[in-house]
């Protein structure tokens, strides 16, 4: 390897060449702050636009200071970081941004938790010297996500994930000069264009620009009224992540805490996402059972591979980008709309109260969510079967603004019978856990066998895109795993263009799927957060004294005294959907 | 499903232009002028096309149409006026001369007038600095324009 020797706050360092100035001097130990900067490690995701210049560095001999998260560092090079020309031109590009930013951090949605906040406390930035106009834009409002781009700094992270990583293509730099933003095209609502909600913009925003639709005041109403019973269901994902936003080390486990926490706020019933993904496993491991012989046996009319359709971003993915595919999904409906479905017909028969007075609510480490229980198909007469769907990050005000002491709560179980689950629902929460659990249970269902060992090593990891044959009693199953949706993209087209041999394909939108949804505590660029989450749910699981959906005594109850069996007629009205053709269709008119 | 509506020949005709730059996204900018040049503007049905035949999204392509002020989305005036506000033509008072059209024509610059015969715009240097101010209307070149002059070369076109 070729390196170059530099000099850097009169420290003689050796690097790669190539390195940038901001990494050598990160590897020196010296932190050099940014902003536009953006660097997901573990996923191989970058952002350096070079926009913002608050990275400015003076390197001697150079008339002009130079960004370091571009500027490559050569051989020879002597450094400043932090002088006094360098340090006096940060804080003026501070104020010059901050000079178009509106000063109503102490009721914006990111206050306490803004990159841009934070670096103006760091800065000590006590007066603007700069005054003028300020660019304002109309504000955005869709089913899960707020542009209120009055507060956007044109870092263009949101741009990056839109584009690069999630290939959506809904936004982009548009117009010039102090009146450029990032919008949609024709600077139209987000509603309007081919958002799939999965809000990877949102995690990466650092400022309160790009935010959820928050729904806390009407879960709040919905617990004071003493009309209604209220169900919360939880997601697997969040149970590894909500800890961090009461300071406790990413990776911390809190299933305990949250099910007590959630009692604390008044829910009627705490109960479990999981329940609902044990079920969504019996109906989509059936269903790809049912597929595979179909297939095999020569019916050339049945498709294969089968994708998973637990994600509501990639199934939004796929009816507005590849809608001539939409048989191929399984038609299971997700985790949060089975337990929707459940909740509101079988739960509440059991306990005797009126569809319109049982309110369900899901905590959701996603924003796709707000949007999927908004979908008309998931509603009987208008009533929805999951009222309200609010992020990990909500949940943390919920409970911060209820004076609950999370830190210190003893730790509760869910209630039954919808908050039993299985070790095989809570790697939902990652990517390669829904294909795993899927596994687990066909297997055993297909071959007759008990698995020797649940636990798939070759299906995990973080690579984006993974494959694995699994025997199957003789028979080779193929699998295919994607996360991101740029990575599910280069799944899609491979069977469009008949390249693809998998039997199975799981796909999530999110990097490192739901840990690292766009409702999750923002990781600030940090993805070793979701590296130990990722760790986090593997270890539930492990500690699970049931691991496969299967045996979960509640699902065989249920199918025993409701559903009849997987995929019967009841299954198929309450647990499976159908899909819509979203795309732009150009027509001619006479 | 959202549709786009475009006649069958235009549609034709735009996809060809899009096929004689090979469908490549790097010439974005010279698909755009062609395809202006077709339509006099660019509504948004050409955008969503473009963005197809070049397998780009159509924000990125409203991103560069609306960077670009060559680029307009508002279809132009039967008389498009034109107002240089070059150096010379500025110094010499272009700007009230903008006013007067605005005035008269009651549309503002980037605008068509409802009957769509006149649209405003600015542009640079013409090279004709020594008629400053220097105005367009179509082809035909007015020099030493005055704000009182404007009403006489508006009456021209609505006689």
């Amino acid at each position: 390897m070729e390196t170059v020797k530099i000099t850097i706050d009169n420290k003689v360092i050796e690097v790669a060449k190539g390195t940038t100035i901001l990494k050598a001097a990160k590897e020196a130990g010296i932190h050099i702050p940014t902003l536009c900067y953006l660097h997901l490690h573990d996923l191989n995701i970058e952002n350096k636009p070079a926009g913002c210049r608050i990275c400015v560095v003076e390197v001697e001999g150079r008339r002009n200071l130079a960004p370091a998260c571009v500027t490559e560092c050569l051989d020879g090079m002597v450094i400043n970081t932090h002088n006094i020309r360098v340090l006096n031109s940060r804080k003026t590009v501070l104020e010059l941004i901050l000079s178009d930013h509106p000063t109503d951090c102490l009721i914006c949605a990111k206050n306490g938790n803004c990159e841009l906040q934070t670096m103006a406390q760091e800065f000590g930035v006590r007066k603007i010297h700069y005054e003028g106009e300020q660019s304002t834009y109309r504000e955005d409002t869709s089913p899960a996500i707020i542009r209120d781009v009055d507060k956007c700094i044109m870092c263009r992270r949101c741009e990056m994930m839109c584009n690069e990583v999630q290939t959506v293509g809904v936004l982009s730099a548009v117009n010039r000069g102090f009146m450029s933003v990032v919008a949609p095209a024709f600077e139209m609502n987000l509603d309007h264009s081919e958002c799939t909600y999965c809000g990877q913009c949102v995690a990466v925003c650092p400022t309160g620009a790009l935010t959820e639709v928050d729904h806390t005041n009407q879960v709040i109403r919905a617990l004071a009224d003493p009309t209604k019973t209220v169900v919360v269901q939880t997601a697997p994902a969040v149970r590894a992540a909500l800890g961090e936003e009461f300071g406790m080390e990413p990776g911390t486990l809190v299933t305990g805490k949250l099910a007590a926490a959630l009692r604390r706020l008044g829910f009627n019933y705490v109960f479990d996402t999981d329940f609902a993904a044990d079920l969504t496993i019996m109906e989509e491991g059936t269903e790809l059972l049912d597929r595979l012989t179909r297939h095999l046996n020569g019916d050339k009319d049945v498709p294969l591979p089968i994708l998973t359709s637990c994600c509501p971003g990639w199934v939004n993915f796929f009816e507005h980008q590849f809608p001539d595919m939409r048989d191929i999904p399984s038609t299971a409906r997700s985790p949060q709309q089975m337990f929707g479905a459940i909740a509101k017909t079988y739960f509440a028969e059991k306990i005797g109260v009126k569809r319109d007075d049982l309110v369900v609510v899901s905590i959701m480490p996603c924003l796709a969510k707000k949007y999927e229980c908004q979908r008309e198909e998931f509603a009987t007469d208008g009533n929805p079967d999951v009222d309200f769907s609010i992020s990990t990050r909500e949940l943390a005000h919920l409970i911060k603004q209820s004076n609950i002491n999370f830190n210190d709560l003893a730790d509760e179980d869910f209630d039954n019978p919808l908050g039993e689950s299985t070790g095989a629902a809570v790697i939902f929460g990652t990517t390669g856990g829904v294909i795993e659990a899927a596994v687990r249970t066909a297997y055993e269902v297909h071959t007759g066998k008990k698995l020797e060992k649940v636990d798939f090593e070759e299906l995990r990891g973080m690579d984006f895109i993974r494959e694995a044959t699994i025997d199957f009693n003789g028979l080779p199953i193929r699998i295919g795993i994607a996360h991101g949706l740029g990575n599910a993209r280069k799944l899609l087209q491979d069977i469009k263009d008949g390249k693809s041999n998998f039997h199975a394909i799981e796909i999530m939108a999110c990097p490192g799927g739901c840990i690292g949804g766009g409702g999750q505590p923002l990781h600030h660029g940090d993805s070793s957060i979701i590296k130990a989450r990722q760790k986090a749910i593997y270890r539930e699981d492990a500690g699970k004294a049931i691991r496969k959906s299967h045996e979960n005594p509640y699902i065989i109850q249920l199918y025993e005294e409701f559903l009849g069996k997987p995929m019967s007629e009841k299954s198929h009205h309450l647990l499976h959907t159908h899909y819509f053709d979203k795309s732009k269709e150009i027509k001619v008119v006479e | 499903m959202a549709n786009i509506k475009l006649s069958a020949e235009k549609l034709d005709e735009l996809k060809a232009i899009c096929k004689s730059f090979k469908n490549d996204k790097g010439e974005l900018i010279n698909v755009l002028h062609k395809a202006q040049g077709l339509f006099g503007y660019l509504p948004a049905e050409v955008q969503e096309v473009i963005a197809k035949e070049l397998n780009i999204s159509v924000a990125h392509v409203y991103g560069v149409v609306s960077f670009y002020s060559f680029f307009t989305m508002l279809p132009k005036g039967e008389y498009p006026v034109s107002i240089c506000l070059g150096t010379a033509c500025y110094v010499r008072g272009a700007e009230k001369v903008i006013d007067e059209f605005k005035r008269i024509l009651n549309i503002n610059v980037g605008e068509t007038s409802p009957d769509g015969k006149f649209s405003l715009a600015c542009l640079r240097c013409v090279g004709a600095c020594g008629l400053a101010p220097v105005v367009l209307v179509g082809e035909k070149v007015y020099g030493r324009v005055a704000p009182d002059g404007v009403k006489d070369i508006v009456a021209e076109y609505t006689k």
